[in-house]
């Protein structure tokens, strides 16, 4: 039977989580920082609460649809699905490498759980719209669509293609979670393409829109909840999070969107052989908020 | 035997041969391209950095458009620019452009017949560890059924940098293939580079490799170890598919009888398919091609996937023999 988290419990795998993307990021070379960490706490909400899902029946029929757009933040999801029993921990070492189950971006192909392939920004939402449809007025069922995708990915013409479509469709048995992390590759969304008012254009869109904070675990759970009343539109969060959470020199920071700790020396940033220790002890410690034994 | 006209690096064969990516070649391009004609402007779809574009950026702020994540709408806007007068370059993956804007780059850039410029970046298995759906195999084959299409894939960064330059002085749509990572410098400043025309880079009497990308280093380091085994092979660089160079090709084929060609991209629909379906009308000969089976890419080292991928110089030798048994057969 489901096992019931305390919040506490909830923000401890979170953290277990963050560390172990550092870590995979590591052995990789290659890969995203800054997405994954922002996302964890959303990751652990939903894989430790929010979904009904079973990791020993990936495809279990009544599941709910989780599906990934922005790709590149794989890493949170690998690392989520490992803590919830989908394949060994261990196996997150194989990350990018070839013959690995966890390719650089998501291939539904090849590991069990995954819904989908993603990568190429722009298209999750409609595949969850697709989903949804079928769920709201086809077949009727009762499992729902999630779908998260990052801010960067909103000035992709598609994602409003989709809009429109699950806005007019009603779906109701969908929720968007929209990574609100305010960085892409070339800068701040602001500053390469403004999107606000992000709010007022999914709510022109017949788009339930709920502000969330991505970093309050309970909250998010709480906004998961909320959606689920809501009748004859899709709810979308803006999700509110910090890229790099948890690490201070990679926090707000879109340099690390693309980077790995460990691989190269950037200016104002650690050197890089220092990169991995200071993150992890960061994560370990809270950042310096507490001090554990091993110190 | 190297050809002596193609001037390529005494280093050839050297192990401390300079690897550099030819997306970098495309950035020094950009550059000069933007000093020599005012009207060159370079669009970027969020991918400034690691398409090059960034040295044309700093240069010339007021000529760099970014547009977001948004690649159908980046191949208009340029369309529009070049209706407007401007000499517009777009930049992003492969995957992206030409891949996921192509009807728009069908209608509003090659229909309409403007001059915009395609570059695609990250072709390739070699990508690495991003997986298959960042490493673009099927590019070729969407840009060179494209009538008035132009397609060039510079086998290193110099001559990347030199196709830029010819590709924004030529009038016309053009399609500018780049890979990611880096990859041997063996073409110097005396290389011959021009649009169309291909070039003997290694002669040979017994078989002629046609290769085109990067893989032109691994089909030169075969011919030179084929020569030690008795073989004697002729290496064309194949830079532009489109307007393919029939007479150099032809030429070398008649000469050989045997053809291998070599690309980092599917064999349906590549480069190879244009030399074969040209040869097949007009003077057919055994084949044997190097290049992607019908499968798509995944994640790993770029020289570990090459080899997975069955690409580089010991399979381009197989190839060799094999298609010599069918010749003598
Ligand atoms: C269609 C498409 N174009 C370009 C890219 C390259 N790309 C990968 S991530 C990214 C940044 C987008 O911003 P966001 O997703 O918000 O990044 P993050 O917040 O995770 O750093 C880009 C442009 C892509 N994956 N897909
Ligand atoms: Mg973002």
């Amino acid at each position: 039977m489901k096992k019931e988290y305390s919040t506490k419990d909830l923000e401890k795998k979170a953290n277990e989580i963050r560390q172990d993307i550092i870590r995979m990021l590591v052995k990789a070379g290659s890969g995203h920082s800054a997405g994954p960490l922002g996302m964890a706490d959303v990751f652990t909400a939903l894989y430790f609460n929010v979904l009904k899902h079973d990791s020993k029946r990936p495809d279990w029929e009544e599941r709910d649809r989780l599906i990934l757009s922005n790709g590149h933040i794989c890493p949170v999801r690998y690392a989520a699905m490992a803590h919830a029993g989908y394949f060994p921990i261990q196996e997150l070492d194989t990350f990018r490498k070839f013959g690995s189950r966890l390719q650089g971006h998501p291939e539904r192909e090849r590991l069990p759980g995954l819904e989908t392939t993603s990568g190429p920004l722009g298209s999750g939402l409609s595949q969850a719209s697709g989903i949804a449809y079928v769920g709201k007025h086809i077949d009727k069922t009762t499992w729902r669509v999630y779908c998260v995708m990052s801010d960067g990915e909103q000035e992709a013409g598609q994602t409003w293609e989709a809009a429109m479509f699950a806005g007019k469709n009603r779906l109701d048995n969908l929720c968007a979670i929209i990574d609100r992390n305010n960085i892409q590759i070339d800068g701040f969304t602001e500053d390469v393409m403004p999107l606000e008012s992000l709010k007022a254009k999914y709510e022109a869109f017949n788009w339930h829109v709920l502000e969330v904070d991505g970093h309050n675990i309970e909250g998010i759970v709480d906004a998961c909840n909320q959606a689920k009343a809501i009748h004859q539109k899709p709810t979308v969060f803006i999700c509110h999070t910090i890229p790099g959470k948890g690490v201070s020199f990679m926090e707000n920071d879109f340099k690390w969107h693309g980077a790995p700790p460990g691989v190269s020396n950037m200016p104002g940033e650690p050197a890089k052989e220092d990169q991995v220790g200071i993150a992890l002890k960061e994560l370990r410690t809270l950042q310096g908020k507490i001090i554990s034994e091993h110190e | 035997m190297i050809n002596p006209k193609a001037y390529l690096t005494e280093k050839l064969f050297q192990d401390d041969i300079e690897k550099v990516p030819t997306r970098n070649g495309y950035g020094e391009g950009l550059v000069q391209a933007g000093e020599e004609n005012t009207q060159v402007v370079v669009l970027c779809a969020d991918l400034t950095e690691s398409t090059r574009s960034e040295a044309f950026q700093k240069k010339f702020p007021e000529r760099f458009i970014e547009v977001g994540v948004a690649e159908q709408n980046m191949a208009s806007l340029a369309a529009g620019m070049a209706l407007a007068g401007k000499i517009p370059f777009i930049s992003s993956y492969a995957t992206f452009s030409p891949g996921r804007n192509n009807e728009q780059i069908r209608t509003t850039i090659a229909i309409n017949n403007v001059n915009v410029k395609i570059a695609g970046a990250h072709a390739g298995v070699s990508v690495g560890p991003d997986g298959a759906t960042h490493q673009a195999l099927e590019d070729i084959a969407l840009m060179r059924v494209m009538p008035r299409m132009n397609v060039i894939y510079p086998c290193d960064a110099l001559e990347a940098k030199k196709a830029t330059l010819a590709a924004a002085r030529m009038k016309g749509p053009v399609y500018l293939r780049f890979a990611r990572a880096g990859t041997p410098q063996f073409t110097t400043e005396k290389t011959p580079f021009q649009i169309g025309k291909a070039e003997v880079f290694h002669e040979g009497k017994d078989v002629t490799i046609v290769a085109c990308g990067p893989l032109v280093y691994e089909a030169l380091l075969a011919a030179q170890q084929l020569e030690g085994e008795g073989i004697s092979v002729e290496v064309i660089n194949n830079h532009t598919i489109k307007p393919l160079d029939q007479n150099t090709i032809l030429e070398s084929v008649q000469k050989t009888k045997a053809l291998v060609t070599v690309e980092e991209h599917q064999i349906a629909g590549g480069m190879g398919s244009a030399v074969v379906e040209m040869l097949a009308q007009r003077f057919p000969v055994p084949v044997e091609m190097v290049g992607i089976k019908d499968r798509f890419g995944e994640s790993g080292e770029p020289s570990e996937l090459w080899d997975a991928f069955e690409l580089s110089c010991p399979h381009i030798m197989q190839a060799v023999q094999k298609v010599i048994k069918r010749k003598i057969a």
